[in-house]
């Protein structure tokens, strides 16, 4: 277990170095790296101005001193600080982290407390009308571009039947329980659509090849009640799979959380992420990336702690 | 015997035969995808003939018919008499017509999701073929590798990309090919693995075949049904991240009309004119859905085995 364990954090560090280096190069693909900071033409940046910032930044060293300067940066927990604001990224990220991270919990809650139920009771109800209904609702949670998904929902619920709230500041406008809540539903659903529909394949799937292995034959065979059987013994079974893609579809909703942040003006990390685009502000956006990069190989690492801890059946060498 | 015979050979009235056919094109529907064939056959007319099915320039421009409604809403057209022609599924801010630029947002989409998919299907099953083969060092490495891309945020480094490199259609092609690639070397290298050890792999070997010959006679063969199963699983997926990447402003460039950009450009007005956003974004979700349709289809067809695969 401990050589399991010790092996996958080398794996992490390698991967990790391996991200700076696609984003080191990215900055140095194309031309001149300055020209990723600054866009010259644009700010009436003299020469001698470029000069000096280029002797700032550290850009006129060699480039595998500026790379290694960067790392030990990044080690350190310096990540810079960003071009548009000149605030520190950590300090940006630190205020815009919290607002993700309830869209994300919220939606990795809906989904599994709905896409695995929904998953079972599909396989249960094989071939039955349900079961080409929520297959159907699967196939269209995997087909649907979320932002499109986002807007046609504030067309409908919010600006049509007004239920709910047109998504502007959420939390600022009326402090009441629902006031607060109604601003999450949409969002929420939105980005919980897809995840429900992939658990509810999964769950499926496992289910169904629980339900046709021997010892659920012979649960059957030796007088068990059809309950006794799904709740005892493949229930059980059937919840590995869906269990272990959990942490790494909680990872998947930071990428989503970029459009649907977008689209309901959410003051998350998703939304600076595409202001940082149009301010030019390479090293927040390489802030996020980073921050993204790790909490998708912690969540894979916790995926990969939870198949072990989980399933006995799989060794560890 | 002779019983079943006699129940056999009692001829069905013609009502009988009529009330069969309801079930039979239920079952007919269940077991061949015709609906989303259907759709998809339409969307290729729409990619292929894009002139003939949508006459108008879709960049034409007409300040007189901005937001113009859809063409079932008579009383938007009687009250605005001075137009001189409906627009069948309205009009942008700018007066676009919005079919048309639905139909040659098709062959801007639809083009580049497949561009993408056959690169990265071309480059995803060479790296697979040559990991699995070779083995060693090479296989290390590219597994790695792998894993690193695998760990990157897609969208993400499409933003960082925008900002480095810039925009534009090669750059997306690019980044699609660079997204589709990666995750096909783990399920071809898994199957090449089993392949080298077959019997008629050694023959050739024995017979003195170079090394590309054997993977390209003997190997690529082998992997040709999972690849086309891979591939209708994923275009659908490449048709969404070309649509969220021009919704973010950094994918197709806006002088072309894609469904992306199209819903980029009816966000801001919903609440007055819902079509500009709507109809294109229908569209996506019709194309992809047939295709996952389809892809789960041939994937059932082909190899069950492989029903675990997203």
């Amino acid at each position: 277990m401990l050589r399991f364990i010790s092996r996958r954090i080398a794996t992490i560090v390698i991967s990790l170095i391996g991200a700076t280096i696609v984003v080191f190069g990215l900055a140095h693909a194309k031309d001149d790296p300055i020209n990723v900071f600054i866009r010259a033409e644009g700010y009436a940046i003299g020469p001698e101005q470029i000069v000096a910032l280029r002797e700032k930044w550290g850009l006129d060293r060699p480039i595998v001193l500026q790379y290694l300067t960067w790392l030990s940066n990044i080690a350190r927990g310096d990540l810079g600080r960003s071009v548009g604001s000149n605030r520190k990224v950590t300090d940006v990220l630190r205020e815009r982290w919290p607002a993700t991270m309830q869209l994300a919990i919220g939606a990795w809650i809906v989904g599994t407390f709905v896409g695995i139920p929904l998953g079972m009771l599909s396989a249960m109800r094989r071939a039955s009308f349900l079961d080409y209904v929520l297959r159907g609702f699967a196939l269209s949670g995997q087909s649907v571009p979320g932002f499109w998904a986002g807007i046609v929902g504030i067309w409908i619920f919010a600006v049509w039947l007004g239920w709910l709230p047109v998504p502007t500041y959420y939390g600022r406008v009326d402090a009441s329980f629902w006031g607060q809540f109604s601003y999450f539903v949409l969002p929420v659903a939105v980005l919980a659509w897809g995840p429900v529909a992939g658990y509810l394949r999964i769950t499926r799937s496992a289910m169904l090849e629980v339900m046709d292995s021997e010892y659920v034959k012979l649960a059957r065979a030796k007088g068990l009640s059809y309950r006794r059987v799904i709740t005892k013994h493949a229930f059980r079974n059937a919840l590995i799979q869906p269990l272990t893609v959990s942490a790494l579809l909680l990872a998947g909703f930071m990428d989503g959380a970029v459009l649907v942040e977008n689209v309901f003006v959410w003051p998350g990390v998703g939304q600076i992420a595409v202001a940082a685009v149009n301010d030019n502000d390479f090293t927040l956006l390489t802030g996020i990336v980073f921050l993204f990069t790790v909490l998708y190989l912690a969540m894979s690492f916790v995926t990969d702690l939870l198949y072990v801890v989980i399933d006995p059946r799989i060794r560890v060498d | 015997m002779d019983t079943y015979k006699v129940a056999e050979e009692v001829p069905r009235s013609i009502s009988m035969r009529i009330l069969e056919w309801p079930a039979a094109g239920w079952d007919f529907i269940r077991r061949w995808p015709v609906i989303p064939a259907a759709v998809l056959v339409i969307f290729a007319i729409a990619t292929i003939f894009t002139e003939l099915v949508a006459t108008d320039d879709p960049n034409k421009q007409n300040l007189r018919a901005s937001f113009a409604a859809p063409t079932w809403n008579s009383e938007y057209y009687e009250k605005n008499e001075r137009l001189e022609r409906r627009y069948w599924l309205g009009a942008d801010q700018h007066g676009r017509d919005i079919y048309s630029r639905i139909v040659h947002g098709t062959r801007v989409s639809i083009t580049v999701a497949f561009a993408a998919a056959s690169i990265g299907m071309t480059v995803g099953v060479w790296a697979g073929i040559a990991s699995g083969w070779f083995g060693g060092w090479f296989d290390e490495i590219m597994t790695r590798f792998v894993d690193v891309w695998n760990g990157l945020p897609f969208l993400l480094i499409a933003l960082v990309v925008s900002i480095t490199i810039g925009t534009g259609l090669m750059v997306l092609i690019g980044l699609l090919v660079m997204a589709t690639w990666v995750g096909l070397v783990r399920n071809i290298r898994a199957d090449v693995l089993s392949l080298k050890t077959r019997d008629y792999v050694a023959s050739a070997k024995v017979a003195g075949a170079s090394d590309f010959r054997i993977m390209y006679r003997h190997i690529l063969p082998g992997v040709i049904n999972l690849l086309m199963v891979l591939a209708s699983l994923r275009i659908g997926g490449l048709i969404l991240a070309e649509a969220s990447l021009s919704y973010l402003g950094i994918g197709v460039p806006s002088r072309y009309p894609s469904w992306g950009n199209m819903i980029n450009d009816g966000r801001e007005f919903l609440d007055t004119a819902w079509w500009v956003s709507f109809f294109p974004g229908f569209c996506i979700f019709l194309v992809v859905m047939s295709f996952n349709f389809v892809g789960d289809w041939v994937r059932d067809r082909t190899d069950p085995r492989l029903r675990q695969i997203r």
